[in-house]
This record gives structure tokens, sequence and C-alpha cells, in this order.
């Protein structure tokens, strides 16, 4: 097996997954499995029973001070003086021009400590830009070397969790969290994920990683989780409709062209960005982010153009780009996302896919492709594999 | 793990070919399908298309990545894998035989003394695992 390249950070199991076989690869700096089993497997354990996924190259940043939800609000779009202690919010960090520094997770923990989960990648440029507009009684520092991160995602994912914690956790509500124990160890226990499945997010002391990884692994009673690599939970989210920092959104998309205007409370007190959003808003956006499902055989990457105009050969100009595209597992299709003019962003509307040499059509689709059912069922049909 | 036919030549690309009478058969080897990961599309030239060595001339997929298929020598394309549209984790299951990709006629036979033997295909992937 090939060891880690020098560059790269590890995550405190990253010895248990090369033990266990998994295939390693470069993501956000980090030397992370992208595969045990196999992506196809572990994507439909996570929608069929559950699958645990080491994510700890994602970033913690801890705010704290009288001013900390001041600081918060001045550089995240969505109202974090919503949240009540113990709930968390999907939010945007923006730069004054009203786009994406980063998508994250704010979790209030106390009237003067919030704390952040945000991609691995872009922690420190992160961390750096709350700094230098941090104006506020407030300190910000980056927490991410306190903590591993695991997310138990899946139907089951409750009931194989529940008996190694005296927490309660059908009493955690979606997007809500705990301070509690799991096996003995410390543990923030958020009922969130990257999936489109229930499941937990566990954050804890890394040099108790490699512990519960296999108390976990353990659990269920023969019918346990499986582990879980980015593959998976990259083709998960897709399913999920959700962004991906760096696909869907990034330093150059406002919230309104990437369906992210629900997280963008344009009536609470200034934020970052909140005047070019503004008039931002008060234009039709030039591009929107569609789904597709490709209506014939071929798979569209990321990156991959959308052809308009004249004939739609593959030399056609572009008039969008693809920005993740991958077979979806668990719908037996082969499905994405995209940039496309408005005039092409209605369901139904056919789309041509430059791959490679040839033109492939598509049709836009309503996003999420995949919702979970109430109850632990599944609305969508799975794939008849 | 798979072993490595001795009777097929091999590229550094991970493709195979096994040929006799002035036919190829051309596949991606064992190393290359645990690389890649579960094939869950592939992309083949046509009959008759011409192919030249070192060229990609199709493209494996799995969920995660696109790899492209070099050609290990030139000629022209007698048949394509008829098995793979509807199964293509052949090519995971079985590399070496089932999931063979073309059958090719050769243009020029000497092209497969530049290849590597199993046991140099066999060393160069060992390298590769250490790097």
């Amino acid at each position: 097996m090939t060891a880690p390249a020098a560059h790269l950070q590890q995550t405190a199991l990253n010895s248990v997954h090369r033990r266990m076989g998994a295939r390693m690869v470069p993501f956000g700096g980090w030397d992370m499995p992208v595969e045990y089993s196999g992506v196809i497997p572990e994507h439909l354990a996570v929608r069929r029973a559950a699958g645990l996924f080491d994510v700890s190259h994602m970033g913690e940043l801890d705010i704290r001070g009288p001013q900390a939800l001041d600081l918060v609000q001045w550089v995240c779009c969505n109202d974090a003086n919503r949240l009540a202690i113990g709930q968390a919010q999907y939010s945007g960090l923006m730069t004054e021009h009203g786009a994406f520094v980063d998508d994250l997770l704010v979790h209030k923990l106390a009237n003067d400590h919030y704390w952040l989960v945000v991609n691995a990648a872009n922690t420190d440029a992160d961390c750096a830009h709350i700094q230098a507009h941090n104006r506020f009684d407030a300190q910000v520092t980056n927490a991410s070397a306190r903590y591993a991160q695991l997310a138990l995602q899946g139907p089951r994912a409750l009931e194989i969790l529940q008996p190694l914690t005296a927490t309660p956790l059908a009493a955690i509500q979606y997007y809500w969290f705990a301070h509690g124990q799991v096996l003995g160890v410390d543990a923030i226990i958020a009922r969130t994920g990257y999936t489109g499945e229930d499941g937990f997010e566990l954050y804890f002391n890394p040099r108790h990683a490699e512990r519960l990884w296999t108390a976990i692994l353990a659990a269920g009673e023969g019918a346990g989780p499986i582990a879980c690599g980015l593959g998976a939970r990259n083709t998960l989210r897709l399913e999920a409709g959700m962004a991906l920092y760096g696909h869907e959104i990034d330093a150059a998309t406002t919230p309104w062209e990437a369906n992210l205007g629900w997280i963008c409370k344009m009536s609470k007190p200034g934020f970052l960005g909140q005047e070019r959003l503004e008039a931002a808003k008060a234009n039709p956006p030039a591009r929107r982010l569609v789904g597709f499902e490709m209506t014939e055989p071929g798979i569209a990457r990321d990156g991959y153009p959308i052809l308009g105009g004249g004939d739609g050969s593959p030399d056609a100009a572009a008039i969008g780009r693809v920005t993740s595209g991958s077979p979806a597992p668990f719908l037996g299709k082969n499905i994405g996302m995209a940039y496309v003019p408005p005039t092409a962003a209605q369901p139904g509307t056919q789309l041509k896919i430059g791959i490679r040499q040839r033109t492939v059509a598509a049709v836009v689709t309503p996003l999420p492709f995949y919702r979970r059912g109430k109850g632990g069922g599944t609305a969508a049909r799975p794939a008849g594999r | 793990m798979a072993s490595y036919p001795s009777q097929y030549r091999y590229t550094k690309e991970h493709e195979w070919i096994s040929a006799e009478g002035g036919r190829g058969t051309v596949g991606i080897t064992d190393y290359a399908q645990q690389q890649l990961g579960d094939v869950v599309y592939v992309e083949m030239p046509k009959t008759g298309a011409e192919v030249k060595s070192a060229q990609a001339f199709g493209t494996v997929e799995s969920v995660k990545a696109v790899s492209e298929i070099f050609s290990p020598v030139s000629g022209t394309v007698e048949e394509v894998n008829p098995d793979l549209t509807a199964a293509p984790e052949l090519i995971n299951q079985d590399p070496h035989r089932r999931g063979w990709l073309v059958k090719v006629q050769l243009a020029n036979p000497a092209e497969l003394d530049s290849l590597m033997s199993a046991a140099e295909y066999e060393q160069f992937i060992a390298a590769q695992r250490h790097d």
C-alpha cells in the first residue's frame, strides 16, 4: 500500500483506514479514504441501513465572547439569532461581494459561544476571513485539531448508536445537538449529515477516534454500519441535491443562483455582502443551478459543457457547465447539477451535454433527486440492482 | 489477487493484450480495475475503427472516475465485447478474461515486443505501490 504523501494532513484514523484496506486519495489537503468495499455498496448501505464516515478533516472554528453572536451575524448570511442553545443551522460565510467564502454549519453552544463546522480545505481561509472582519468583542480560534468527527448516517443510525450512549437520541431533533458521552467519551452529538438520510455527527477528542470508530462499526448486532469513504459521501449528497463548495458554490457564486436564497435572511441586521446581494436580487440571475438526469447513455462529469444554440454539436458554444455529475447508485440513473441560463432552467427542458467527443441528451429535473420518506422509509424507488 | 497471465503482454497504462495469429484481445489489468473501483460504464469504438498504439481509444468509468484506455497496438477493431453494455462489472469480476474490451487485427505485430511481460508488469506495479 502506498504511503501517504508527506504534505497531506492525516486524521487520527489514517492508519486504521490503511489497515482496513481503504483506497486513499488526497482531498482538501488531507489523505482521506475514498472507498472501502466500493462506492456503490457503501452508498446503498447508507440509504438502506447505515454507514460510518471519518470526516475528521472538516474544520471547527470557535467563536466566543459577549459579542460572539454579532460576529456570526456579520459574517454569515443566515440568521443565527433564530438559534436556540443546542441548535444548528446551515449557513454561508460571505464575501463583501455577497459570494461564498464557504458554506458551513453554525452551532449555538451558549449565548456567548458559537461553533462553526467548515470545509477542510477552507478552514484556514475561513478563520482568517472572520478574524479580518472581527470588529466585535469576540475571539475566533481554529479548534480543528481538538476534534475528530465521525458521521453515522442511514435509517438505522439511531438504533445502532443508542446502546453506546445514555443520551436519549430520539429526543435530539433534526439540526439539533446534545452534549453527551459515547462509550464514556465526551462528545457533541448532532443530528446532522450530508447524505440525505437521518443520522448523527459526533465530535470528540481525536485520541478516542480509533476506539469509537471500531466500536460503532461493531455495533448493530451484526447488521451494523459499514465503513464508508468520501466517494459515497459525494454520491449521497449529490442525490440529495446538496451543494459542495468548489463545485456548486464558490467565491463567484451568489446564493440566488445556487438555490440557496433560503439561507440568506435579508431582513436581519447588516451582514457582509448584504447590499450586493440586495442589488443582485433585484435582477434575475444570469444563470441558475439545476438538476439534470441523462436520457441517453453517458455520465456527465464535473466541468463538462452544457451545449446550446445552433446544432448542439460538440463544437457548439457552451451555455453552462456541469458542477457535479455522477451515476446515482440508489436511483440507478446518471445525474448531475449544472449552471444554465434561466431560459433552460425549467424542469423538463432538454439539455445537450458535451461528453468528450459526443453530445449526449439530458433533461432538467427538480431538486433534490432523492428525498427520504418520513419515519425512516424511502420516498424514492430503489434501483433494481 | 488475480495473477497476470504469462502469455499476455502489458502496458504502463495498465492494459493487457493477448495476441495470436495476427489478432489481439485487449483489456485492462486487475491492478487497473482495483484502482478504478466498480465499473459502471464503458465506451468503446465501433467495429472497423482504427486504433493506434499508445493512443486513447475508449473509456472505462467507475462511479468516481473516468479512465481512458490506451491501445497496446495499432490495428483495426474487429469485435467489441457485447456483454459489457449490460454487465460492465465483468471488468471488475474477471478483468483478464470475460472482462475483455476489444479484439484487434494487428497492423504491426512487432509492436508486441515493446510491451512488458507479466513478470515485468508485476515489478512495475509493485514499484508504483511503493512510490
